[in-house]
C-alpha cells in the first residue's frame, strides 16, 4: 500500500512497492495519457513530475512516491501548461500523438526553469525524449512559441 | 510501405486465394465481393446506395458509409485508411468537408468498420492502408460522397421551402434559399429520405474551399491533452493482460517450459504454449511482464537461423559477384563498361533496420458467442480479418475489427501475416477464455522481432567515357523479398523478381545507355517487412551517390549534371530547380559547411533535398535541409510539410545511427539504448516548398524519405572526400 497525492488528489494504490510508477498509475488508477515507450528511461513517453520535477515513471517505483505530488499530463495545468498545449495545437506539432504528453510534460518543466529557452537550452531538455514520427522541428518552435505567450 | 506495384494486375486478382504465408500457417481468402468498384464511388450492394433510407435509418439521419449526417449537426466521416500520425483522418474528412461545404467545427472523423466490400483500398483490392495510397485512392471517392450528401440536403431543403433546389445554396454549414436557413443536421432527417445520387457533381478546382489550403488536424486536441484511446490504453471489464516469450532465434520452437516460477509471481492468471511461444496471462501489465523473465524455457533450435549478420553480408557480397535474375537490360552494360576511359566500382552494405514506432506492437481480443471482436491500430483490416477468422475457424465477417488510432507504424502494422494479431488470436484460443485479452509487446520484443528493412548489398559498376558521360552501367542487388511467400506474392512478384527489391533503380529516370540490373533473391531468418518507403530505402541512396559520384569524377556540377540527365522528366527536373534554387545552391557557403543534394520518385511523388552539413567532432551534424516537393494537388499544405519533415528526421536517424545485427541467430539490439534513432538535438531545420499543380494527388506519408541519405552522404563525400558505403555512417563513415 502506498499513499500519494496526484493530479491534486490523495490516493492509495495496493500494487507492490516495486512496480513503476507508470503502470500503477495506468492501470491501477486508470490515467492513460502517459505512454510505455521503452521501460529503460530511454524515450520519455512516461514522463511525469514528482513535486515538480519531471522524471521518468517506468523506472520510478511506486514506493519512491509515497507522501510526495505526482503530476501527469491529465493534471498538467496553469498557466505554463496552456501555452505549451496551445502552441502544440496552433503548430499542429502532433502526428501519431504517442508520445507527445512526454514531450509536453518536459517542455512545460523546461519553461517553469527556463522562461525564455535558447535553442541549445531547448536541446538540453528535450533530447531524452524521443519522436519516432520526428515532430522535433514543430516541438522546438512551439516551445519558442509559449514562451512568446508566456511574456505578454 | 508496398512499394511500387502493378495496381490493375493486383486488383483483377484480388478474388483469388492468398497463397500461403511464410509461416505456412494460414490461408487467407479475401472476402466477398471483390469486384471493383471502377467508376461508381459506392457498391451497389450497399442498400442504402439504391434507394431511400428505412425508417429507422431516416431518424439517425445516415446517408452513406462513408459520411453520416445527424440530426446534433455532426458531420460524421467514415475513415476507411488507418491514421497512424500520417493525417489522413483529417485528409479525408477534408475532401467531404469541401464538397459538402460543412463547417470544419461540425466534422468527426471516425474509422470505418472492417468490411472489404465497402471500404477496399482500390490499390490494393483489400482494406488497407499503405504504399502512399491513401488520398490517390480516396480523392474522388470521398469527394463524391461529400457531393452527395450535399445534393441530398439540396434537395431536402428545397422540399421542406418549396424552392427549386437551384436557389438552395450551402456555405460553411448552413442551407439557405432566401429567407429560409437551416443547419445541415435540421435536414439530416429529411435528407437521409432522398436515393443517394450515383453520379454526384464535383467542383472543379477553383470552386475547392477546404482542399490546398491549410488547416488544424482533428486529432490535435485529443492528442495534446492525454485524451487519445490507443490500444496499449484499452481498458475493458475482466480483461487479462499477456506478455509472449518468443523463440530468441527466428525459426525457433518450444520443446518444454518450466512455469512454476512465473505462476508464483502476483497477478498471474494462466501460463500456455502456442504455436509461437509461451504466453503469460496477468491481471496486470507488469505482472505480465514480469512473470515472463521467471518461465524457464528450452527451445528446439535445430531448424532456426544461427548465422550471425556478419556471416550473411559476406554471403551477400559473394553472390553479389554472381550473375542473378535480370530485372532490366536495355543496350549492352558490359561492352559499354569494356570501352570506357574509367570505371566506378562500388559495394554497398545495408543493415537491417526495426520500424520502432513509438507505440509498440498490441492487440485487444475476446471470443465469444462465436464472434471475435478485435480492438487494434489495424493496417490491413482485410487481412487481420481473414488470419483471425481462420483461427478460430469462423467466418471474416464474424471478426469485428475497431481500428483505433495507432502510435506510429512505418509499415509495421501492415503486415502480411498479421502476426501480432494472430498471436494473440491464438492466445485466446488455447486458453479458450471468453475475457478480452490485450498482448503487449515490449520495447525489445519490438526491437527483437524480426518484420525489419531486410539487408541488401548492392554492387554498382559504372564506365564513364574521357568526357565523363556515362557508357555503361551494371549494377546487382542482393536481398531478402519482402513479399515472396505472402498474399502479396502475386500483384508484386513478376518473372521472379520481387519489384520491391529493385524500385528506384530498374525504373530510373536517368538517361543510361547499356544499363544492366540484376537481382539476387535470398533467405535468412528474420522477417523483411516495408520500412517507410520499401525498396527506396536503400535503391535511392545507391543511385544518387553513385550519380553524384559520377558527377564529381567528371567534374560536373551535381545538380547541373542531373539535370542533363532527367530532360524527359519535368517533374523530377522541378523539384530539382526549385530545392537548388531554395537552397541558394550557387551561393557560397560558410566556412566547414558542405551541400548535398538527391532527387527521387516514390509512390508517384518527387521529391529532391539539399542537405547542409558540417563535421564536428568527426561526425557528420545536418544543419539544414531544404525539400522541394510535388505530390500534385496538395490537399493539405501543411500536412504535407509535416510528412515530409518528419521523413527527413526518420531516413536520417536510420543513415547515422540505425541498424539491427545477429550475433550466431541472436539479435544484439534491444532498445533505444543500442537502437539508436534520431534524437532532438540531431534535427536539422527542414524547410519544404511544394510545387503547384494539377495533376491528381498522389502519396506523402513516405516520399521524403528517400532523399535525405543520399543528399547528406553526398555533402560528407564533398567535405570529407569519403563516400559512404556501408550503412550507417556509424559504420561507414571513418574519420580521425
Amino acid at each position: 500500500m502506498t499513499k500519494f497525492t496526484i493530479n491534486g488528489r490523495e490516493v492509495t494504490v495496493t500494487s507492490e512497492d516495486d512496480t513503476p510508477l507508470l503502470w500503477v498509475v495506468r492501470d491501477e488508477l486508470g490515467l492513460i495519457g502517459s505512454k510505455f515507450g521503452c521501460g529503460i528511461a530511454q524515450c520519455g513517453a512516461c514522463t511525469m513530475y514528482l513535486d515538480s520535477q519531471p522524471v521518468r515513471a517506468c523506472v520510478t517505483p511506486v514506493s519512491d512516491v509515497a507522501g510526495r505530488e505526482v503530476t501527469t499530463i491529465e493534471g498538467l495545468s496553469g498557466p505554463v501548461a496552456e501555452a505549451v498545449r496551445g502552441a502544440w495545437q496552433k503548430l499542429d506539432v502532433v502526428q501519431c500523438g504517442y508520445c507527445q504528453s512526454g514531450q509536453m510534460m518536459t517542455a512545460a518543466a523546461l519553461l517553469s526553469e527556463i522562461p525564455a529557452p535558447s535553442d541549445s537550452d531547448i536541446d538540453n531538455a528535450m533530447t531524452g525524449n524521443i519522436c519516432r514520427c520526428n515532430t522535433y522541428q514543430r516541438i522546438r518552435a512551439a516551445i519558442h512559441s509559449a514562451a512568446e505567450t508566456l511574456k505578454t | 510501405m508496398f512499394g511500387q506495384m502493378d495496381l490493375s494486375r493486383f486488383n483483377t486478382r484480388a478474388h483469388e486465394a492468398f497463397p500461403l504465408d511464410r509461416r505456412n500457417f494460414v490461408q487467407l481468402a479475401l472476402g466477398t465481393g471483390a469486384g471493383l468498384i471502377i467508376g461508381g464511388w459506392v457498391p451497389a450492394s450497399a442498400a442504402r446506395a439504391e434507394g431511400a433510407a428505412t425508417t429507422s435509418e431516416s431518424a439517425s439521419g445516415i446517408f452513406t458509409p462513408y459520411v453520416k449526417i445527424t440530426p446534433d449537426n455532426v458531420v460524421t466521416v467514415l475513415v476507411k485508411h488507418q491514421d497512424k500520425g500520417q493525417g489522413i483522418a483529417t485528409g479525408l474528412s477534408t475532401l467531404v468537408a469541401d464538397e459538402l461545404d460543412a463547417d470544419w467545427a461540425q466534422i468527426h472523423p471516425e474509422f470505418a468498420p472492417a468490411n472489404v466490400e465497402l471500404y477496399k483500398n482500390f490499390a490494393f483490392g483489400v482494406q488497407g492502408t499503405g504504399g502512399s495510397t491513401a488520398i490517390a485512392n480516396s480523392f474522388e471517392q470521398y469527394r463524391k460522397a461529400g457531393a452527395a450528401a450535399r445534393e441530398m440536403i439540396t434537395q431536402a431543403a428545397a422540399k421542406r421551402w418549396g424552392v427549386a433546389p437551384e436557389t438552395v445554396k450551402v456555405a460553411k454549414g448552413v442551407v439557405s434559399s432566401g429567407s429560409n436557413s437551416a443547419t445541415l443536421g435540421e435536414l439530416a432527417a429529411e435528407a437521409a429520405t432522398i436515393p443517394v445520387p450515383k453520379e454526384p457533381k464535383l467542383k472543379t478546382p477553383d470552386q475547392f474551399t477546404y482542399i490546398g489550403k491549410s488547416f488544424p488536424r482533428l486529432d490535435s486536441v485529443a492528442k495534446t491533452t492525454g485524451a487519445r484511446i490507443y490500444t496499449q490504453d484499452v481498458q475493458l471489464p475482466d480483461m487479462l493482460v499477456a506478455t509472449l516469450a518468443r523463440p530468441p532465434k527466428f525459426g525457433g520452437t518450444v520443446k518444454s517450459v518450466d512455469d512454476k516460477a512465473a505462476r508464483a509471481v502476483k497477478g498471474v492468471v494462466d501460463v500456455v504454449t502456442t504455436s509461437r511461444g509461451v504466453a503469460v496471462l496477468a491481471k496486470t501489465t507488469y505482472a505480465a511482464i514480469r512473470a515472463r523473465d521467471q518461465l524457464e524455457i528450452t527451445w528446439d533450435e535445430s531448424k532456426a537461423e544461427a548465422r550471425s549478420t556478419d556471416a550473411l553480408i559476406a554471403d551477400y557480397k559473394a553472390l553479389a559477384e554472381k550473375p542473378g535474375q535480370i530485372a532490366r537490360k536495355e543496350g549492352d552494360a558490359e561492352g559499354g563498361i569494356a570501352k570506357a576511359d574509367k570505371v566506378i566500382e562500388a559495394t554497398y552494405i545495408f543493415p537491417f533496420l526495426a520500424h520502432a514506432p513509438m507505440e509498440p506492437m498490441n492487440c485487444v481480443l475476446q471470443f465469444k458467442d462465436g464472434k471475435a471482436t478485435m480492438w487494434t491500430g489495424s493496417q490491413l483490416q482485410t487481412v487481420d480479418q481473414n488470419v483471425t477468422a481462420h483461427i478460430f475457424g469462423i467466418k471474416p465477417e464474424d471478426v469485428i475489427i475497431n481500428t483505433l488510432w495507432a502510435g506510429g507504424s512505418f509499415g509495421r502494422r501492415g503486415v502480411y501475416d498479421s502476426d501480432y494479431i494472430a498471436e494473440t488470436a491464438e492466445i485466446v484460443k488455447v486458453t479458450g477464455r471468453t475475457e478480452p485479452i490485450k498482448l503487449i509487446w515490449t520495447r525489445e520484443d519490438d526491437i527483437k522481432g524480426g518484420y525489419y528493412r531486410p539487408v541488401y548489398v548492392h554492387k554498382v559498376r559504372v564506365g564513364l567515357d574521357k568526357d565523363g558521360a556515362v557508357t555503361g552501367w551494371h549494377h546487382r542487388i542482393v536481398g531478402q523479398s519482402i513479399v515472396t511467400g505472402t498474399a502479396f506474392e502475386s500483384a508484386i512478384v513478376k518473372d521472379g523478381i520481387d519489384g520491391t527489391s529493385v524500385e528506384g533503380v530498374s525504373d530510373t529516370p536517368y538517361a543510361i545507355p547499356n544499363m544492366q540490373v540484376e537481382l539476387h533473391t535470398t533467405q535468412a531468418g528474420p522477417r523483411p517487412l516495408w520500412w517507410r518507403s520499401v525498396g527506396h530505402t536503400h535503391t535511392a541512396y545507391v543511385m544518387e551517390t553513385m550519380i553524384d559520384e559520377v558527377a564529381a569524377v567528371s567534374g560536373k556540377d551535381p545538380v547541373a549534371f542531373r539535370l542533363s540527365l532527367l530532360e524527359k522528366y519535368p517533374r523530377h527536373t522541378g523539384v530539382l530547380k526549385l530545392a537548388a534554387e531554395k537552397a541558394g545552391w550557387d551561393k557560397p557557403l560558410p566556412e566547414g559547411v558542405f551541400r548535398g543534394v538527391a532527387v527521387h520518385e516514390s509512390f508517384k511523388s518527387f521529391v529532391a533535398e539539399v542537405a547542409e552539413v558540417k563535421i564536428v567532432d568527426g561526425k557528420p551534424k545536418v544543419q539544414r535541409v531544404v525539400a522541394a516537393v510535388d505530390c500534385g494537388i496538395a490537399v493539405n499544405p501543411d500536412n504535407i510539410k509535416a510528412q515530409v519533415e518528419g521523413g527527413v528526421g526518420f531516413g536520417l536517424g536510420a543513415v547515422l545511427h540505425s541498424k539491427v545485427t545477429m550475433k550466431d541467430g541472436v539479435i544484439d539490439q534491444g532498445n533505444f539504448d543500442t537502437y539508436e534513432v534520431l534524437r532532438f538535438n540531431e534535427m536539422p531545420h527542414v524547410e519544404v516548398h511544394i510545387v503547384p499543380s494539377a495533376e491528381v494527388p498522389t502519396g506523402i506519408g513516405e516520399p521524403g524519405v528517400p532523399p535525405i541519405g543520399p543528399a547528406v552522404a553526398n555533402a560528407v563525400a564533398v567535405g570529407t572526400g569519403q563516400r559512404v558505403r556501408v550503412l550507417p555512417f556509424a559504420d561507414g563513415l571513418k574519420l580521425g
